[in-house]
């Protein structure tokens, strides 16, 4: 049982906490701030913390200038389409694993972890070269394949860990009870499953959304995703504090919003379960 | 109809054989409990009449009907897992209906079976509860309730009690045997608890290592062991065994006296022996003893009330026609 | 536990995966050798024919390869080491008992769903420029000198960079692995008289070591292959030129790819003597 504290100690850890909290937290809100300035008010010496006038002429000028919404369309589709592709091969492997288990699961398993530490430039050219080949390069289905791949031993980990703690008893009794292995799958499995197939879905979609390896050396113009449109600010030019600060806004956004529902999951995904 | 056989049904894992070849018969409307120590085998080889595993060899009939290559849900069985396996995202309701769901039979039919087999097991206020909101004791009537709407052939229990508290267990115990003499359908039940197999079983299956150690009614095994093992097995207090010179005297390697079966006296008797532990339940009691030149101490039953204490001297008599008498490897001297 | 026909269908429902992986790992991974025993420029005359082991020979001997060594041991080491300290501590400090926990937690969780190249170059600009930055308010505001962080401490603000992405990652598994700490171990060792500091070394610390040797393995395979954060900081120059980015310019900036490939096999070596103690661990851990 955990024991009660004094109110005062609990303040004090209050408060401590929460200034720890929002000085990791504060590049972040520093540059959604920053995103609501003028130009002139993002360089500001002494710089400004809240007082200063609030306007969204930055978001239109980069929507505008770079066309924001194709880089985000493109994002959507590469990590959607390789999650979605992903939990599609991985659900009935994970499945199978999990609920059939023979000698060699184990092994299996850790082959397919060990796949996972691969160092990307290790195999850069190669893929770089099939991409040519296959006339890839700068497409959004490339991606969709390399980005399943390089996360699908972290989709059928994660599966594999959800299934193992639906219990085997259950789908005995289904069995008992008349359902065939297809009935089984959708009434018993399937719903019992759902929660553990969405954390899946959700880290895996962040994962694929920030990464910045391949995203950013097999694209050029077409299926450049928002990891590709950021680093097109890498070389400045004038004033641009506050746009910048608006195209990063719009790029961590819709993810700092799904990664907050996701933070469960996270520990058991990016461990392969090792912790829970 | 509920009678299943099994003829030189054997089952391995790999290279190790759990189950020898054994044949058993089960008649229909028997209560049969299989019981034995944990890894026995006894819960393998109620998976192995489910259809849950494959037999190795030999042949399962279930009605005088090969069913060892049928599948589980095929073979007319229902089963009362040890965690109850309730589906979790279903209600009561749903849970219940499910086996009648997949058999296709229609919405109606399944709501009047539903509702009454709710109503024999008490469930009908709790029908649109999920069994995450149900106590032990309710979930496992959901997991009988399964098990009955489907009118089976033979009922297959796993430990089905092992997860519920002693009081409850006890309640519990009463309602399976009441439901069996109502149904009158067989009924196969595993425990490794031997109170369980003597108050509800027609008849028990002891096995060890896989082997059926002895087949019979709960007096017969415990008036006529067949061996040391079922002798110390069945019985609580658990039996007293002696070696050596005492045992030489019955003409055996080991002979067995059972707590109830020894008279304890102050003054006299053939054993002479000091008071260890004593155990006052209220109705009896049990005292520990070590008698001079046994090996072991002893446990005798004396009644509710007797005043003997740790140190004091004890006199044992055992009733003679009660002595079980084994050879040197452990069977039954006739 | 399971019939012959369940194992065949398992076999078939697992094959999907078990191939697309294999040939993800095998293809590339043939290529990557075959190359690195060629002279192979691309762009300047094509396959020079077979060379032996010249390539991996003149990875490790030009200039440029204990320098890349270098900065990748300073960033893995400095980010493991700030990122493994402070993470326990800021464990700790979440573990206590407080208002506004849950908001709190996301609050120092939330840099880990930056995307690398956000804040890469959120702080390059906002924090670290020498004229407009942040760091140069701060410290104009002191009386000092401003300094131009990413060419005179480009070590320390790269670590500092990647150390801010992976602390909550460090943080999260830690906290998981304290809040599953048996408390009563924590009461009988106060019963027993350990103070504070000592319930943390004796009790604590050993308790988490799993979880840390997990964050250290899993972040050094992540650490190794730092890419985006110095790719827009500074393109590798000032000395932060680490090995991953090394084999990135022989391959696709000067196309050299026969040398390129020869430094890849070099840093999938490295990578799966990592990958071994990691694998030890989480497989030991599939048996439990």
């Amino acid at each position: 049982m955990a024991r009660t504290v004094t109110t005062p100690r609990k303040l004090i850890n209050t408060a401590f906490a929460w200034a720890v909290g929002l000085l990791i937290f504060f590049p972040i809100l520093w540059t959604i701030l920053t995103s609501f300035k003028t130009e002139a008010q993002a360089i500001a010496s002494p710089p400004i913390f809240l007082n200063f006038d609030w306007t969204l002429e930055n978001y239109a000028v980069v929507q505008e200038r770079s066309n924001y919404t194709r880089f985000l369309w493109n994002s959507i589709i590469i990590a959607g389409g390789s999650t979605l592709l992903g939990v599609i091969v991985a659900v009935p492997a994970a499945w199978a694993m999990a609920f059939v288990p023979s000698a060699r699961t184990k092994d299996i398993l850790l082959w397919m972890l060990s796949t996972k530490m691969l160092p990307a430039v290790g195999v850069l050219y190669p893929i770089y070269l099939l991409f040519i080949q296959l006339g890839l390069l700068d497409s959004r289905a490339g991606l969709v394949v390399v980005l399943m791949l390089i996360n699908l031993p972290i989709i059928v980990w994660m599966l594999y860990t959800y299934f193992r703690e639906i219990p085997g008893d259950i789908l005995e009794a289904a069995r008992m009870d008349g359902a065939t292995l297809k009935e089984e799958i959708l009434y018993i499995l399937t719903p019992m499953a759902v929660p553990g197939i969405a954390s899946t879905v959700l880290l895996n979609f962040i994962l694929a959304w920030n990464e910045a390896f391949w995203t950013l050396n097999l694209t050029a113009v077409d299926a450049a995703p928002l990891t590709a449109f950021i680093a097109s600010y890498s070389s400045p030019e004038g004033l641009f504090f506050a746009k910048l600060s608006a195209a990063s806004t719009m790029a961590i956004a819709p993810i700092l919003i799904l990664g907050w529902f996701s933070q469960k999951q996270l520990v058991r995904g990016l461990t392969f379960g090792a912790v829970k | 109809m509920g009678r299943i056989v099994l003829e030189k049904v054997s089952k391995s894992f790999g290279d190790v054989e759990v189950i020898p070849p054994l044949d058993l018969e089960i008649n229909d409307g028997e209560f049969v409990v299989f019981v034995g120590p944990s890894g026995c085998g006894k819960s393998t080889l109620l998976r192995l009449i489910a259809g849950l595993e494959d037999v190795s060899g030999g042949r399962i009939l279930i009605d005088d009907q090969d069913a060892t290559a049928v599948p589980p849900a095929k073979r007319g069985l229902a089963m009362v897992f040890q965690s109850y396996a309730l589906y979790p995202h279903m209600t009561v309701r749903k849970n219940i209906a499910f086996p009648l769901r997949m058999a296709g039979l229609d919405k109606a039919e399944q709501d009047r079976r539903v509702e009454q087999a709710a109503e024999v097991l008490n469930l009908t206020d709790y029908l649109d509860r999920r069994p995450g909101q149900l106590s032990g004791g309710q979930r496992q009537r959901v997991a009988i309730g399964r098990a009955i709407v489907r009118e089976p052939a033979a009922f297959l229990f796993d430990e089905p009690l092992s997860n519920l508290d002693a009081a409850l267990r006890v309640g519990m115990r009463l309602e399976i045997s009441e439901l069996h003499n109502r149904l009158g359908t067989t009924m196969i039940y595993v425990t490794h608890d031997q109170v369980e197999a003597m108050t509800m079983a027609d008849k028990i299956v002891v096995l060890q290592a896989g082997v059926i150690e002895q087949v019979g009614s709960p007096l017969e095994l415990y008036r006529a062991p067949r061996n040391k093992f079922v002798a110390g097995f069945i019985g609580s207090p658990k039996m007293n065994f002696i070696e050596g010179p005492e045992a030489e005297k019955h003409g055996a390697h080991t002979i067995g006296v059972r707590p109830e079966h020894i008279a304890a006296s102050p003054s006299e008797g053939l054993w002479k022996g000091t008071v260890g532990v004593s155990e006052h339940l209220g109705s009896d009691t049990f005292f520990h003893v070590h008698v001079d030149g046994f090996a072991e101490p002893m446990t005798v039953r004396a009644g509710g009330e007797v005043g003997l204490r740790h140190g004091d001297t004890i006199h044992l008599t055992p009733e003679e026609d009660k002595i079980h008498r084994f050879d040197a490897a452990g069977l039954r001297i006739a | 536990m399971a019939t012959q026909h369940s194992r065949s269908v398992a076999r078939l429902m697992m094959a999907p995966a078990v191939v697309l992986l294999l040939g993800w790992m095998l293809v590339p991974l043939t290529m990557t050798l075959y190359f690195s025993f060629k002279k192979y420029l691309p762009l300047r005359g094509g396959d020079l024919g077979w060379v032996g082991f010249d390539n991996y020979v003149r990875f490790v001997t030009s200039s440029s390869f204990w320098p890349a060594v270098q900065a990748t041991l300073v960033i893995v080491g400095g980010v493991l080491a700030i990122t493994v300290v402070l993470g326990i501590l800021l464990a700790l400090l979440l573990d206590q008992p407080m208002w506004g926990q849950g908001v709190v937690r996301i609050l120092v969780i939330a840099p880990f769903f930056v995307m690398p190249t956000v804040s890469a170059l959120v702080w390059k600009n906002m924090f670290m420029d020498p004229v407009n930055g942040l760091f140069a308010h701060l410290w104009r505001f002191f009386g000092a000198e401003p300094i131009s962080w990413l060419s005179e401490a480009s070590m320390p603000s790269i670590v500092m960079i990647v150390s801010w992405q992976w602390l909550p990652f460090a943080t999260l598994i830690l906290l998981t692995a304290i809040q599953s700490l048996d408390s009563e171990q924590l009461e009988a060792a106060e019963m027993d008289g350990a103070p504070p500091l000592k319930r943390f070394f004796f009790i604590i610390l050993p308790h988490l070591s799993r979880a840390i040797t997990i964050v250290i393995l899993i972040q050094t395979i992540f650490l190794l292959s730092i890419f985006a954060e110095i790719f827009v900081t500074t393109g590798g120059a000032f000395g932060t030129r680490t090995l991953t980015y090394l084999i990135y310019q022989r391959v696709l900036e000067s196309q050299n790819v026969g040398l390129g490939s020869a430094g890849g096999v070099y840093a999938i070596i490295l990578a799966n003597i990592v990958a071994i103690f990691l694998m030890r661990i989480v497989g030991k851990n599939l048996d439990a």
